[in-house]
């Protein structure tokens, strides 16, 4: 069984600067798409995140709410929680984090497998918010790189999305080079402690 | 139900060790030299009349700029005869220290390490005198009234 065209498509006349067809692909009369692979593989990977939900504090309950099915994060491709970040791509850091828990989320997100990125969910990830005190890591930007700040105590479920339409829109712009980021910069300072 | 028999037997029992109480509706409350903490305690534990079985709370209160500055405050619950009384003792900054008063109630253990976690005072004779909420390595008391409020503290990394 070969491949057989569509009448029309076979028949098409190409025009020189005509308007058809806008892309390299007309030369293959529609039959084939033309892409560079960094695009495909961005387009892959952009529509299948692989949350590793850290949750914390309240902010967890709005982030029960995306993810069930009235916001449903699933429509973007972002559905399935791993607990175990090995599986995971998608660091979600939803809640206050204390200084007690820093080291533990360094940990996790040194053993999560590149590519990966980190959402800063709530203004207690994004900065602390206003557990400005001695308890609380003041924006866990100071720990880990961090890809989208959603502020917001807690925020929408609308502004959730909103993120992650962003984070998407950043993982189609990547390239090869970005990665791998490496160990977060603190890692050398916490072993220093132990 | 006669409310003030526990600081009457107090003071009978503790002529010198009882600084000052009063008793409004129903709350019993007696300020004690910090010497005679455990004493008191036990006394309270043990007497047939009082039977104070029941260690509710232990607390600090900063009254920064007051001397003794510190005051160690004990709720007691008698479960026997539906009582309470509230036991404070004073503590200076400089000797910042006061007998545990975990031989007596056991329940005191982590309410005393709490205190020292977050106040500085330390409990003597408790069997692991350390942080309880805060990891080692954290540096002052953040409960204290003069704690800086934008202290950070080194654990964390070099931009915080
Ligand atoms: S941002 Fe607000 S809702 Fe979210 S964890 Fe912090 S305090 Fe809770």
């Amino acid at each position: 069984m070969g491949v057989t065209f569509g009448k029309e498509s076979a028949s098409r006349r190409i025009v020189p600067g005509g308007t058809v067809s806008d892309g390299p692909e007309r030369l293959l009369d529609g039959s084939a798409i033309l892409t560079r692979l960094q695009a495909a593989v961005n387009w892959g990977r952009k529509y299948s995140f692989f949350l590793y939900p850290f949750v914390t504090a309240c902010c967890g309950m709005e982030f029960m709410s995306v993810a069930g099915p009235k916001y449903d994060l699933d429509r973007f491709g972002a559905a399935l929680p791993r607990f175990s970040p090995r599986q995971a791509d998608l660091l979600m850091v939803v809640g206050t984090i204390s200084h007690k828990q820093a080291p533990i989320l360094v940990k996790v997100y040194n053993q999560m497998t590149e590519p990966k990125w980190v959402f800063a969910f709530g203004v207690c990830a994004v900065s602390g918010g206003f557990y400005n005190n001695y308890s609380v890591v003041q924006g866990i930007d100071t720990l880990i790189p961090v890809d989208v700040y959603v502020p917001g105590c807690p925020p929408r479920p609308e502004m959730v999305l909103d993120g992650l339409l962003k984070l998407q829109e950043k993982v189609a712009k990547e390239r090869w080079s970005d990665w791998p980021r490496g160990a977060a910069p603190v890692t050398p300072m916490l072993k220093k402690q132990e | 139900m006669e409310t003030n028999v526990t600081i009457k037997k107090l003071s009978n029992r503790f002529p010198g060790a009882i600084i000052e109480t009063h008793s409004h509706r129903g709350d019993d409350t007696a300020v004690v030299k910090k010497e005679s903490i455990l004493e008191i305690c036990t006394f309270l534990r043990d007497d047939e009349a009082l039977l104070y079985n029941f260690m509710m709370d232990l607390t600090v209160v900063d009254y920064l700029g007051r001397e003794p500055r510190f005051e160690v405050v004990y709720h007691l619950f008698s479960l026997r005869h539906n009582r309470r009384v509230r036991i404070k003792a004073r503590v200076s900054e400089a000797d910042a220290i006061i007998d545990s008063i975990v031989p007596v109630w056991v329940g005191a253990n982590w309410f005393e390490r709490e205190a020292f976690d977050m106040y500085g005072i330390t409990f003597k004779g408790h069997p692991e005198m350390r942080r309880i909420l805060l990891y080692e390595g954290f540096e002052g008391h953040p409960l204290r009234k003069d704690y800086p409020i934008k202290k950070r503290q080194p654990l964390i990394g070099p931009i915080n």
